[in-house]
């Protein structure tokens, strides 16, 4: 409300938004990278995407200049039932007449409610719930789970994969992240190749490994899929190896591939599910640990074995008691399918015109990672949908891949916008690189 | 339980996912609208086997829920909505593309997307039946909002034809049913812009909210039907047809007839053909008794909707026969403050002497001021010059002649289109003037060329823009890497849609069939 207000003011009285105010765009940059984050900062004006979101609304995003964006990034699915979807806004607005992020220490009236909520949505076997307040603490739950579960301390991932960035997490992925706080711990974290058994098989075979640790697709990396029974045949190794499989469904789960959780289409009942981002849409951080009984014991044995104020925070749970009720209902899955069917159709007529340049579509549900042939293809693509009025991310592991993650409640005109949007950009970046190219770049 | 957070108001649960529904039958329409004849024939048809198949059930269901009606009536209705529909409609083409070459014109129907369709108690299972087959044949997805009362009945019957449909191909989503109505549903329903049509048949306060709801709006208004028995007419047919047609279902129609106009000359005869044929006919306080018990105040007693004249006459205490199908009031004169000549969703029927047929048509317009302008009438008699005055004269859009008009009037026993749903027109405040029909749910974009012949026009002859699907729709969502649906691993808590195990199962037989057919 106040974005729309400011943006008719913005001429004369710059942007007033009650507890702060900026004269322009340029203050808002040049603060943020005098008192925030320089090099972030600077990396998306570089990168030609100089987005401040002022007002967001459904599925649209509006830069602080007014240009309107089409979100298809949904910050990892955070996004994914749209932004202050307005029945969690409301549910927020009257739980905060009587609630507030409550006492971590007791039994809760929110957090039970979302416990058994969410278990009762969950994959078979899967019986009790921790909370984190953000994802990387629940993957550092799940890890730490693992570990008292097991009695082993190894934590086997897949390279280029990524969980967070907490202490325990970031050992899981990408050295990038690990090596600049000296947090690279190689002997505790082995990397496999992604979709290679004999790989995954070898870092099991010492049965010193607590845990395998595996998205359901990889986001980051840019959406590769399983082969087919590839994630079954690692379940497998880890019983066959004292492991456990922590499936990390925070960018798979809430009806994102068209069923609620996205393990269950790989027929995998998972020893642990890690829920995040999307599950409070996006209106208060939360994250959940769903745990089956053979790893729950620490939950009795010491009940205060992790300690997190705002994990749980109640607020939070009702939020996510109403994305999860909105994420399961018969409607939404309906909508889920129709939706990958268009876009999977509309991007499969697009690439027949740039079969050249746009050379792969990875899809599944409306989980889409779309190849480019050109090292850094994904990042044009960007930047011409940024353009074109479409906000959609290059995967940070593999620039060649953009990520394509359409909202579980969109309209189908506005499927059909995205699309037309989307095929002048491809095209537009193809004609870009290719005259780089010419010009002998 | 106390509701903690009961002061500050939380939208009820039903409206949210009343919205979801729309916006699921909008993707459904999307699809659906792109379907060709052939399956849509085979979609339209198998849901009205399965509707007719259970016909029996939930006529008793809707009597055992409602607690009005009468069973038998309504598995005639329930069939007439089904198989009947299909039966009238199921050669016709609400899909290929018509030429005119002579006009140079070339027809594409284009349906209107999502219809909204609200029903009344009396007639739940009928007229749910008959809005999906009218959905269906002309290729639109619809929602049904059942009334409160008879919610239970109405929404199985959805249930029924929906996965019938669904098995036979028809997009998912493409039939819905609000399962909690309630006020605030229904109008959040209702003002959702992303409705096409709102089909509303039931009472006068819910279809002008369906036209102020800013909407496209078929509605409906009440009937209160005169019928006219002249002098020429066959006494004893006139009173055999209008006592079954009155107690038919026990006057639910809102064909029923309201007030018989009898001619002075033939009223001893009349009478006595009447009592003949099962009416009782009351007298003095009787009629007093029985005003008191049906109407409160200025209203119809609801309470007695659909009740048989035997519980009627019981609660009045009057003594008839059991045999007593319709009590016949006498009055004198037709105006407002006479509660007799107001609609009476019961067999109980109104009935005035004129001194001539002309005065009978007077006292027929005397009628329809009442209530029920644009809705129905009816007329007993040989003479085709009083027939045509009558018709000319009354504010109705259908004059039932020489048959009941309950069932004369909805098309079932005449040759207008059957319909539960009376287009009351621009007398009655609707859009629609004719019985509502498949062609109502549809526009048409037209082709034009010049009319300088000149100018060539291409031939269309057999082109069509509309096809088959080729599986499911929407097609599951397989990973792009996988060649075949996964396996699921179940679920902790229930599954939500409980026929969803079986509706897969059907899914897979068909989507078997359709291969099998692409094929060969």
């Amino acid at each position: 409300m106040s974005g729309q207000t400011n943006l008719e003011s913005a001429g004369s009285a710059g942007y007033d938004y009650g507890l702060f105010s900026f004269a322009s765009k340029a203050e808002v940059l040049d603060k943020a990278k005098e008192y925030w984050n320089p090099g972030k900062t600077q990396f998306w004006i570089d990168a030609g995407v100089p987005l401040v979101i002022d007002r967001r609304e459904e599925y649209y995003i509006w830069d602080m200049s007014g240009k309107r964006l089409i979100d298809l990034h949904l910050n990892g699915g955070t996004y994914n039932i749209g932004h202050r979807n307005p029945e969690v806004v409301q549910a927020l607005t009257v739980a905060m007449q009587h609630f507030d992020v409550g006492n971590h220490h007791f039994p809760a009236l929110a957090r039970t409610a979302l416990a058994e909520a969410l278990i009762a949505s969950a994959p078979e076997g899967l019986s009790k719930v921790i909370y984190g307040s953000g994802g990387g603490e629940a993957i550092d739950i799940a890890l730490k789970t693992a570990r008292h579960t097991t009695q082993k301390r190894k934590i086997v991932s897949i390279i280029k994969a990524y969980h967070g960035h907490t202490g325990l997490a970031v050992g899981t992925g990408d050295d990038r992240f690990s090596k600049l706080f000296l947090a690279d711990q190689p002997e505790e974290f082995p990397h496999v190749p992604f979709n290679d058994l004999d790989a995954m098989e070898d870092a099991l075979r010492g049965r010193d490994v607590a845990a395998v640790i595996m998205e359901t697709i990889p986001a980051t990396y840019g959406f590769p899929l399983p082969d087919p029974g590839y994630l079954r045949a690692v379940k497998a190794l880890c019983e066959e190896y004292d492991a456990l499989y922590i499936a990390d469904e925070v960018q798979t789960g809430l009806m994102r591939t068209g069923e609620l959780w996205g393990i269950t289409k790989e027929g995998i009942a998972p020893d642990i599910l890690v829920t995040g981002k999307g599950i409070s849409g996006g209106m208060y951080p939360i994250a959940c640990v769903l745990v089956n009984e053979k790893s729950a014991g620490w939950l009795t044995e010491d009940g205060f074995g992790h300690i997190s104020t705002f994990g749980g925070a109640e607020l939070g749970c009702i939020a996510a008691i109403k994305a999860l009720e909105i994420c399961s209902r018969d409607e939404t899955r309906s909508m889920v399918h129709y939706i990958a069917d268009l876009v999977g159709t509309g991007l499969r007529a697009i690439q027949a015109e740039y079969p050249e340049w746009f050379v792969g579509i990875r899809q599944n549900g409306v989980i889409l990672g779309l190849e480019f042939n050109d090292p850094q293809g994904a990042k044009y693509v960007m930047r011409h949908l940024y353009e074109n009025g479409v906000w959609a991310i290059f995967s940070t592991l593999d620039s060649r891949v953009l990520q394509f993650k359409p909202g579980i409640l969109l309209k189908p005109e506005v499927v059909e916008e995205v699309l037309d949007r989307t095929e002048v950009a491809i095209g537009r970046a193809y004609r870009e690189v290719m005259g780089l190219r010419k010009a002998g770049r | 339980m106390t509701a903690l957070l009961a002061d500050i108001p939380l939208e009820p649960a039903g409206v949210p996912r009343g919205r979801a529904m729309v916006e699921r039958a909008e993707w459904a329409a999307r699809s659906f609208a792109t379907y060709d004849i052939d399956t849509v024939r085979r979609i339209a048809k198998a849901a009205a086997e399965a509707g007719e198949k259970h016909a029996s059930e939930f006529a008793e269901a809707a009597v055992a829920e409602t607690g009005f009606g009468v069973a038998e009536h309504k598995v005639l209705k329930n069939v007439a909505c089904s198989i009947g529909i299909w039966n009238t409609y199921g050669s016709h083409d609400y899909v290929s593309p018509v030429v005119h070459a002579d006009r140079r014109i070339v027809e594409i129907p284009r349906p209107a997307g999502v219809v909204l369709a609200l029903t009344p108690s009396t007639n739940p299972v009928a007229t749910t039946y008959f809005k999906i087959m009218l959905a269906l044949l002309s290729r639109n997805a619809i929602i049904i909002s059942p009334h409160p009362y008879a919610r239970k009945v109405g929404v199985q019957a959805a249930h029924v034809m929906r996965d019938a449909a669904i098995a036979a191909g028809a997009p998912d989503g493409c039939i819905q049913v609000a399962e909690e109505p309630s006020i605030p549903v229904i109008n959040a329903l209702m003002t959702d812009e992303r409705v096409d049509v709102i089909v509303a048949t039931g009472g006068t306060p819910m279809v002008r909210a369906a036209y102020r709801s800013g909407n496209p709006a078929i509605g409906v208004g009440p009937g209160n039907v005169p019928v006219l028995v002249d002098g020429t007419a066959d006494l004893t047919l006139a009173a055999r047809r209008l006592v079954a047609s009155k107690s038919f279902d026990n006057s639910i129609l809102c064909t029923n007839e309201s007030v018989v106009i009898v001619e002075e000359r033939i009223e001893a005869p009349f009478t006595a053909a009447m009592k003949r044929e099962g009416a009782y006919v009351l007298e003095g306080d009787e009629i007093d008794s029985v005003r008191g018990v049906i109407f409160e105040g200025d209203h119809f007693n609801t309470a007695w909707v659909g009740k048989s004249a035997v519980q009627i006459a019981d609660a009045a205490g009057v003594k008839v026969p059991k045999a007593t199908k319709v009590l016949v009031a006498p009055f004198s004169i037709v105006v407002p403050e006479e509660m007799l000549a107001h609609e009476k969703l019961c067999p109980v029927l109104g009935m005035v002497t004129v001194p001539s047929a002309a005065r009978g048509i007077d006292a027929a317009r005397a009628v329809l001021r009442i209530t029920g302008s644009g809705h129905s009438a009816a007329i007993h008699s040989e003479d085709a010059d009083t027939i045509m005055a009558f018709a000319a004269a009354v504010r109705v859009l259908r004059v039932s002649v020489n048959v009941g008009n309950s069932l004369g009037s909805a098309g079932i026993e005449t040759n207008l289109a059957p319909s539960m749903t009376i287009g009351t027109g621009f007398f009655g405040r609707s859009s629609v003037g004719e019985n509502l029909e498949p062609k109502h749910l549809v526009n048409h974009t037209r082709i034009a060329y010049s009319s300088d012949e000149r100018i060539p026009m291409a031939d269309f002859a057999g082109l069509s823009p509309w096809q088959a699907p080729h599986g499911p729709v929407p097609s599951y969502p397989i990973a792009s890497n996988m060649d075949d649906a996964p396996q699921l691993v179940r679920a902790n808590g229930p599954a939500s849609e409980s026929t969803d195990e079986l509706r897969d199962e059907i899914r897979k037989l068909v989507i078997e069939e359709l291969r099998q057919i692409i094929k060969g």
